[in-house]
C-alpha cells in the first residue's frame, strides 16, 4: 500500500465570482521510504499541492489516501492528530516563533501530544543537535542567520519523529553551503526510513531527491527517477 | 495542551506587554476592588449600626414626632421639626401603671455658648429627665444625677458629660461651681462617667440639663425631640409599643391609628430602617462596580481581539503542528483569563487596603467600626475575575480557534 495516492486531484479557489484553478487532476502515488522531490516553476502550485498533502488545506475535488484512510472523511481533531504525529512541515518561509528561544521553538508540537513537560527539553535538545544546533538552544530565533533557522524548522518538523517530512524550498533563502547542509540533513533522515516530500525550483537540489514529479500550471507534466543523485555531506562539499 | 503550559505561555505574553496588560486589566481592577470595598464598608456599617443597638439597649422603645411610612426612616430623622410630642406625653406613659414599662426619658438637644469663669466655648446640651440614669443605664462618676423634683421644678443645675468636665475643669472639682449656659447660670452637681461614643452620638461630649429647663430658658419651644421608653425585658416589647401608642393616642386625641401624629419604633426596627438606608447605598456602588466591571470586559474583549489579528501566523503554525480547536481556544481562554485574574488580585489587594484605611480613621474618630474583610470576598472577587475572563475570553479564544492554518500562515 502507498503511504500517498492522489486521485484526481483539484484545487481551485474562488474569490465571489473569480474562480483560480491552482491543481488540475493530479494523479500519483508515493511509497513508503521515498524521497521525492516535487518541482516546477513559480506559480505552478507546489506549495499548495504540499499543503494539501500535509492536511493544511483541503482539496476541491478528487481523492487524497494516505495510509489507506481518505483523508476528506476525517474530523478536524484526526487532522490535528495527522498534522502532528504522521508529518512535519518545513516552511517557504522559516515560520519561526519570534520573540521565543530556538529550544521553545523546536518544542512548540511537544506540547499537542501526549508527552509530559519534563521530557520536553531533552527531545527538543537531541533534535536541536541532530541539525548541528546544540549550542544555540537558548538565543532568540530572531538571531539567528538563516541556514540556523531553517535547521530550527528542521529539528521542529522532526521532533514528534513523523514517517513523512515535507520541506518547501528549504533551501531557497540560504547559500549553497548552508543549503548543502540542509539538504544532507534530509538524506540522512530518508536513510533513517523517513519519507521525505521536497518543493523546489532547482534542478540541482531536486537531484538530491530520488523521484521528481514535475509540475506546470497544476498539471502533473513529469514523474521520473534520478538517474544522477546528488549526495551532500555535512561539510557542504560536494560527493559524488 | 496542558494547562499548566498555557499558563506559563500566558506569563511570557503578558510580561512582553507590561503597559498594554496593566491598562487592560484597569477595569477589572477597579471592579474587583469596588466589589472589595463595597462588602467591607457595607459589613463595617452594618456592625457600627448593631454596636449602636447593642449600646442602646434592644429592650428599649423609641417615639418619635410625626408619623412615618412603615419601615422607611422615621421624618423627624429627616431633619424636619415637628413638635407633636410634649413633656407630659412622657409623664403620662411613666404614670400609666403598666408593669413592664420601667422608664420613660424624654430629650430635647442643643448647642450654644457655655461660659466657666473667662473660658467661652460651644458645648452641646441635652435636655432630659431624672429617669435618662435609668433609661440609658448612664452612671454619675461623681456627684450626682439631677432628681424629678429639681426636673418639674426647672432646677438650674446641670451634670456633665466626662469629657466636658475635662474640657471645661481640666482637674479641677467641677461640683458646686457655676457654668453659664446661654447666659443663664447653672450649677454643677455631678460628673458622668464615660461612656464613649455610642452609635453616632458621642455620650461624654454632652450637658445634662433638666428638660424643662432646656425647653424654656435655652431653646424656647414647648415639644421634646424624642422619647425612649424601657421595657423590663425584650419579649414585652411589642406590647409595651402597642400600650405606649395607645396612651399617645388619648392624650392626642386620636382615635384612628392613622392620624396618628407620631412614631413609636423599638432598635429592631431602627435596626431595619437604617439597614435600608445602607442596602440602597450597597446597591448603587454594586451597579457602579458591575458597570466597571463590564465595561473592562469588553476592554479585555477587545485586546484580545486585536491580539488574536496580531498572532495569527502563531496561530496558524501552531494548528500546523498539530493544535486542535480546543488547544487554541484553551490558550486563548487562559491568557484571558491570566489578566483578568491578576486584575482581580491586584484589584482585591487595593480594595483591601482602602477597607483598612476607611475602618482605621472610622475608629479614630471614635466610631465603632469592625473592619471586615473575609475570606469569602475575596473568593467571591477572584471567581467574578475569573468570570469576566471566560466571559469575554470566549469570542477572541473562538475566532483564534477557527482560523484555517493555512490562510493564518499566509498573513502578513
Ligand atoms: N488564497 C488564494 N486565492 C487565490 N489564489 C491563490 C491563493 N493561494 C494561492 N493562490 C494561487 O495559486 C497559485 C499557486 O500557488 P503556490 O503557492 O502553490 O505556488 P508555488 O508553486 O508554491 O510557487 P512558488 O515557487 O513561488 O512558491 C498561484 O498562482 C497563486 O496565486
Ligand atoms: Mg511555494
Amino acid at each position: 500500500m502507498s503511504l500517498i495516492d492522489v486521485k484526481n486531484l483539484s484545487k481551485e479557489y474562488r474569490n465571489g465570482e473569480v474562480v483560480t484553478p491552482v491543481l488540475r487532476g493530479l494523479n500519483f502515488a508515493i511509497q513508503k521510504g521515498e524521497f521525492a522531490a516535487i518541482m516546477g516553476p513559480s506559480g505552478s502550485g507546489k506549495s499548495t499541492l504540499m499543503h494539501i498533502l500535509g492536511f493544511l488545506d483541503t482539496l476541491s475535488s478528487g481523492q487524497y489516501i494516505f495510509d489507506g484512510r481518505d483523508v476528506s472523511t476525517l474530523s478536524e481533531d484526526e487532522l490535528a492528530e495527522m498534522r502532528s504525529c504522521s508529518v512535519g512541515f518545513v516552511f517557504q518561509s522559516f515560520n519561526l516563533l519570534p520573540r521565543t528561544t530556538v529550544l521553545d521553538n523546536a518544542i512548540l508540537p511537544l506540547m499537542y501530544t501526549k508527552d509530559k513537560r519534563p521530557e520536553w527539553s531533552a527531545k527538543a535538545k537531541a533534535a536541536l543537535e541532530s541539525v548541528g544546533l546544540g549550542h544555540r538552544l537558548h538565543h532568540m530565533s530572531d538571531q539567528l542567520s538563516g541556514g540556523e533557522k531553517q535547521r530550527v524548522a528542521i529539528a521542529r518538523a522532526l521532533i514528534n519523529k513523523p514517517e513523512l517530512i515535507f520541506a518547501d524550498e528549504p533551501t531557497g533563502n540560504l547559500d549553497s553551503k548552508s543549503g548543502l547542509q540542509v539538504m544532507k540533513i534530509f538524506q540522512d533522515l530518508n536513510a533513517q526510513g523517513h519519507t521525505v516530500i521536497l518543493v523546489t525550483h532547482e534542478k540541482y537540489t531536486a537531484e538530491h531527491a530520488q523521484r521528481i514529479l514535475r509540475l506546470k500550471d497544476g498539471a502533473l507534466v513529469g514523474d521520473e527517477k534520478v538517474r544522477d543523485r546528488q549526495l551532500a555531506d555535512g561539510n557542504g562539499e560536494l560527493r559524488k | 495542551m496542558h494547562y499548566g503550559n498555557s499558563m506559563h505561555c500566558s506569563w511570557k505574553t503578558l510580561a512582553a506587554n507590561k503597559a498594554r496588560s496593566f491598562l487592560s486589566m484597569l477595569g477589572v481592577i477597579i471592579g474587583v476592588m469596588v466589589v472589595i470595598i463595597i462588602i467591607s464598608v457595607g459589613a463595617g456599617a452594618q456592625s457600627l449600626i448593631l454596636n449602636q443597638i447593642k449600646s442602646l439597649g434592644s429592650n428599649l422603645v423609641g417615639v418619635l414626632p410625626g408619623q412615618s411610612e412603615e419601615k422607611g426612616p422615621p421624618v423627624a430623622a429627616l431633619g424636619v421639626v415637628i413638635t407633636t410630642l410634649k413633656y407630659e406625653d412622657g409623664k403620662a406613659i411613666a404614670q400609666s401603671g403598666n408593669p413592664h414599662i420601667i422608664g420613660v426619658a424624654s430629650y430635647v438637644r442643643g448647642i450654644d455658648t457655655v461660659v466657666v469663669g473667662d473660658k467661652k466655648t460651644d458645648t452641646n446640651f441635652l435636655g432630659t429627665t431624672a429617669s435618662y440614669i435609668n433609661v440609658e443605664d448612664a452612671n454619675v462618676e461623681t456627684g450626682r444625677f439631677f432628681t424629678e423634683e429639681e426636673e418639674r421644678a426647672m432646677g438650674r443645675v446641670a451634670a456633665l458629660g466626662s469629657q466636658v468636665a475635662q474640657d471645661l475643669f481640666g482637674n479641677d472639682d467641677p461640683l458646686g461651681k457655676q457654668i453659664k449656659i446661654k447666659r443663664t447660670p447653672f450649677t454643677i452637681i455631678g460628673v458622668m462617667k464615660a461612656r464613649g461614643v455610642s452609635g453616632f452620638q458621642n455620650q461624654d461630649n454632652q450637658i445634662f440639663v433638666p428638660l424643662p429647663a432646656a425647653q424654656k430658658l435655652l431653646l424656647g419651644i414647648n415639644h421634646v425631640s424624642f422619647m425612649r421608653v424601657k421595657v423590663d425585658s425584650g419579649e414585652y416589647v411589642d406590647s409595651a409599643m402597642d400600650f405606649v401608642k395607645q396612651i399617645l393616642r388619648a392624650e392626642h386625641g386620636i382615635t384612628n391609628a392613622a392620624d396618628d401624629d407620631f412614631t413609636v419604633r423599638s432598635a429592631t426596627d431602627g435596626l431595619a430602617a437604617l439597614t435600608q438606608i445602607t442596602n440602597a447605598l450597597r446597591f448603587f456602588l454594586a451597579a457602579v462596580a458591575s458597570i466597571a466591571l463590564v465595561v473592562g470586559g469588553f476592554g479585555i474583549m477587545n485586546i484580545m481581539l486585536a491580539a488574536v489579528t496580531e498572532r495569527t501566523r502563531e496561530i496558524g503554525l501552531r494548528k500546523a503542528v498539530g493544535a486542535r480547536h480546543s488547544d487554541i481556544t484553551r490558550q486563548f481562554l487562559v491568557e484571558t483569563v491570566t489578566i483578568t485574574l491578576s486584575g482581580g488580585i491586584i484589584g482585591a489587594l487595593f480594595g483591601i487596603l482602602l477597607s483598612v484605611i476607611a475602618a482605621t480613621v472610622a475608629q479614630n474618630l471614635g466610631y465603632k467600626w469592625d473592619l471586615v474583610v473575609t475570606f469569602s470576598s475575596v473568593l467571591f472577587a477572584g471567581a467574578v475575575s475569573v468570570a469576566i475572563g471566560l466571559i469575554f475570553g470566549i469570542v477572541p479564544a473562538r475566532r483564534a480557534s477557527r482560523l484555517n492554518p493555512i490562510e493564518a500562515l499566509r498573513y502578513e
